[in-house]
């Protein structure tokens, strides 16, 4: 073998291990750090396991907000067009939070069907609605089902 | 009038950047010299037309002309001055003519220094430069001008989005894309390389400065993006892996290597291909990166779907630029001719080897993570989402190991290094890192956290071993080290400081939300954080509700805090202002949540210890850059043609 093939070597060598561990720690940790995404009706259906982090979309259900007296406790309801799911949350949620408005929450369902968050966003922007909330307040003909004032532009 | 001035320059650059393009490449095709002294000229009248397009736009926003659409869209009048002139980059339209008015300082740069470059090459490199600006111009007058107006015009702009009302976003942006379009200088000189058909050490010398400025900028781009995000966003974070962050991390991870492997092109002659094609993909991701960020592309594929024209512009340019150059670079590279000896694992271009290795793999990494959802979405796997776990996992163990190679090849020879000289000269070092990076820990926050002190002996290494370097050189010299041998050595102490930083941070760091009424504290880490209660404040633009928060420390008071929570008038948008108590060991920092029932409100309080050390270690890296860049080797005038071999009159060369 030369010289030149055996550096040629080296370097391919080099190259594959480091791809090869590379895609090794990317496929791991994909799989186990891709989170899904559901709306309440889907939840509603049953189609979600349990204990199974995701993401979840829709709008604030007007007059759900509830707030604990001496922590940092909320409860509301998180709603698309057909179903609403309950939604915990202890913490402080962002500020464009508030009733009627488009928001995507973090975390999981327990056994009684509560949807458990442990972080809650709501975009930067007023006008601004997160794509996945905007596709989730559509009804079955594609129409949009959110109240005509929340319906800004993105 | 203005705005149309400013179009009317827009276009006029157009012609320029297509006479800067079409003439020099004729020139070179057919060796003219009239041809190609046509290059310089058109570059600096391309300069001047996009400055006076750039300063219309400022004046329209300095004016308040809510007559210009984008004006209206991104300003008010309340706003103060300084952020009206930062909202001409505050959105798409106007960020890609802050991109473009860089280029062509970029460009004025390189025809200004081409007296030290043959003729040919600046020739080539500015035609290059000219093709990119002419994509740009073209995307910007068919799909985003700045300067539409619009009828009648409204009484009130939108104002500016309120995030980006902060003095660190008033600097971000002009530094981001200084860095990302200085790798088209990099990138042009690649593509002169192709067509040359020449990438000796003269090729790297002028192309060495060049990247290194254009890293500089985005090193500083990059770590104010982060500031920024710290100061702004109320989470007491740094990095939050977020698509944006990562779009203008992956140039710089590129770049990085890029500089490293140009080092070893031109001290050895080896990697050619590679350089030109690191060079190239630095220079892809910089695209990539602006186009994500403001055109929307990253927070859906349904953007594109709102203006498919500016999509399927993007995409085609995209196609054609990386598309092009990689062909161009599929027919020519292998012309390359290699180099004759073997590379030694035990040697600093091994090393940088391996160092380049792990920094493409880990910028392949966030790229996979950051394009995936994009790309299950338009597939139509579902919408996914991936997460900072998944960065941290892969990301983390390819730059630690990266670290520890750093220190040692600071101290490595070029070609071979016996392991016992090796093992002489690292001892000491490894000693210092493991007894300081166990005692900063336990003399500043406390035990616990192994990851954390292991991270910080791994930056107390970085730094030992530079600074051995350095010392070891300087033993017995009268004169000063060569800048670039000291820039070397600071941007490695600056890596150092930067993992110190990280580790700590991350190991230590304390957060808690708590409810608090006013006259209740709270209690972290040692610190009592006292809520005194909110007062109403009026600002130009906004109003706000400002709290009032006493930090004791053994019943000692030692910071008064201020956080606030802000309502723009124009926009309605509301807006967390943290209160930070910055410090050299540690930061507290306070921000306001929500009101509840009574006086109380939410707060949330962070203790952040070293976290100064992040943008400390990441301005040094930044500041060693620029040391290196101002050493005088690279105004020497260019000897063209000079072969690697012949060039190296040094025996022991500096990185």
């Amino acid at each position: 073998m030369t010289r030149t093939r055996r550096r040629r070597l080296m370097l391919v060598g080099g190259l594959f291990v480091g791809l090869a561990a590379a895609v090794a720690l990317a496929l791991t940790a994909f799989s186990e750090n891709i989170l899904y995404f559901y709306q309440p009706s889907e939840i509603a259906a049953g189609e979600v396991p349990t204990h199974t982090r995701f993401r979840i979309g829709g709008l604030v259900e007007n007059g759900s907000v509830e707030r604990n007296n001496d922590d940092l406790l909320v409860r509301f309801t998180l709603a698309d067009c057909e179903a609403s799911v309950p939604v915990q949350f202890k913490g402080t949620l962002p500020d464009l939070f508030r009733e009627g408005q488009g928001i995507v929450a973090y975390g999981a369902l327990n056994e009684s069907g509560q949807f458990v968050a442990d972080e809650v966003l709501a975009k930067h922007d007023e006008n601004y609605m997160s794509p996945d909330v905007a596709e989730a307040m559509k009804n079955q003909q594609g129409e949009s089902c959110m109240p005509t004032n929340m319906q800004a532009k993105r | 009038m203005i705005p149309e001035i400013g179009h009317f320059a827009l276009i006029l650059a157009l012609g320029l950047a297509t006479i800067q393009t079409v003439v020099p490449l004729y020139g070179f095709a057919r060796s003219r010299t009239d041809c190609l002294a046509v290059a310089a000229p058109a570059a600096i009248g391309q300069f001047a037309m996009l400055g006076i397009a750039f300063a219309a736009l400022a004046f329209a926003f300095y004016g308040n002309d809510f007559s210009v659409a984008y004006v209206a869209a991104n300003s008010n009048t309340h706003l103060p001055w300084f952020y009206r002139i930062a909202a001409v980059w505050g959105a798409h339209e106007g960020s890609l003519l802050l991109w473009m008015t860089l280029l062509s300082c970029w460009s004025l740069a390189v025809a200004a220094a081409s007296r030290t470059l043959p003729r040919e090459v600046a020739s080539c490199v500015l035609a290059v430069m000219g093709a990119v600006s002419v994509g740009f111009l073209l995307f910007t007058l068919f799909t985003s001008n700045p300067f539409t107006r619009q009828f009648p015009p409204p009484a009130e702009g939108r104002d500016l989005n309120p995030l980006l009302q902060d003095p660190g976003l008033v600097i971000h942006p002009p530094m981001l894309y200084m860095g990302y379009v200085g790798f088209c200088v990099a990138f042009a000189f690649a593509i002169t390389a192709l067509l040359t058909g020449r990438v000796d050490s003269a090729w790297t010398r002028w192309t060495r400065p060049w990247t290194t400025a254009a890293w500089v900028f985005l090193t500083i781009g990059v770590t104010l993006g982060s500031w920024w995000a710290y100061n702004e966003l109320g989470w007491g974070g740094w990095w939050f892996w977020d698509p944006v962050e990562n779009a203008s991390f992956m140039p710089w991870l590129v770049g990085t290597a890029l500089i490293h492997s140009l080092a070893v092109t031109e001290k050895r002659g080896i990697f050619k291909s590679w350089t030109v094609l690191l060079a190239i993909s630095a220079f892809a991701l910089s695209l990539l990166g602006t186009f994500l960020v403001r055109s929307g592309v990253l927070i859906s594929v349904h953007a594109f779907a709102t203006d498919p024209a500016r999509g399927v512009y993007i995409l085609a340019f995209f196609a054609i630029v990386i598309g092009g150059s990689l062909l161009l670079y599929a027919i020519r590279a292998p012309q390359f001719e290699a180099g004759t000896e073997p590379v030694a694992a035990l040697s600093r271009e091994g090393l940088l080897l391996l160092n380049n290795i792990f920094l493409v793999v880990a910028a392949a990494g966030v790229l996979l993570g950051t394009l995936y959802p994009i790309l299950a979405d338009s597939l139509g796997m579902g919408r996914i989402s991936v997460g900072p776990p998944y960065f941290n996992k892969v990301f983390i163990p390819l730059t630690a190991p990266l670290v520890l190679l750093m220190g040692a090849a600071a101290v490595m020879a070029w070609k071979r290094t016996r392991a016992e000289v090796l093992r002489s000269r690292l001892w000491v070092p490894l000693l210092i890192a493991i007894g300081l990076g166990v005692a900063m820990p336990l003399l500043t926050v406390g035990a616990g956290a192994l990851a954390a002190i292991a991270g910080c002996v791994l930056g107390c290494w970085a730094i030992a071993t530079a600074l051995e370097d350095v010392v070891r050189r300087c033993r017995g010299r009268r004169i000063m080290l060569p800048r670039n041998v000291l820039g070397m050595a600071l941007a490695h102490v600056g890596v150092g400081v930067f993992v110190i930083g990280i580790s700590l941070v991350s190991g230590f760091g304390g957060e808690h939300d708590v409810r608090l009424a006013p006259g209740e504290s709270a209690s972290m880490a040692g610190y009592d954080f006292t809520f005194l209660g909110t007062r109403h404040v009026e600002g130009p633009n906004f109003v706000a509700e400002v709290g009032d928060f006493v930090v004791r420390k053994d019943g000692e008071q030692i910071a008064e805090l201020y956080p606030s929570k802000r309502r723009y008038n124009a926009s309605g948008q509301t807006m967390t202002e943290s209160g930070i108590d910055v410090g050299f060991w540690r930061d507290l920092y306070v921000s306001l949540g929500e009101p509840l029932s009574g006086d109380a409100w939410s707060v949330r309080i962070y203790h952040r210890p070293f976290i100064r050390w992040i943008w400390g270690g990441a301005f040094l890296s930044a500041f060693g850059g620029l040391l290196a860049l101002s050493d005088k080797r690279y105004r020497r005038r260019a000897r063209a043609g000079k072969a690697v071999a012949s060039d190296r009159p040094r025996k022991t060369a500096y990185a």
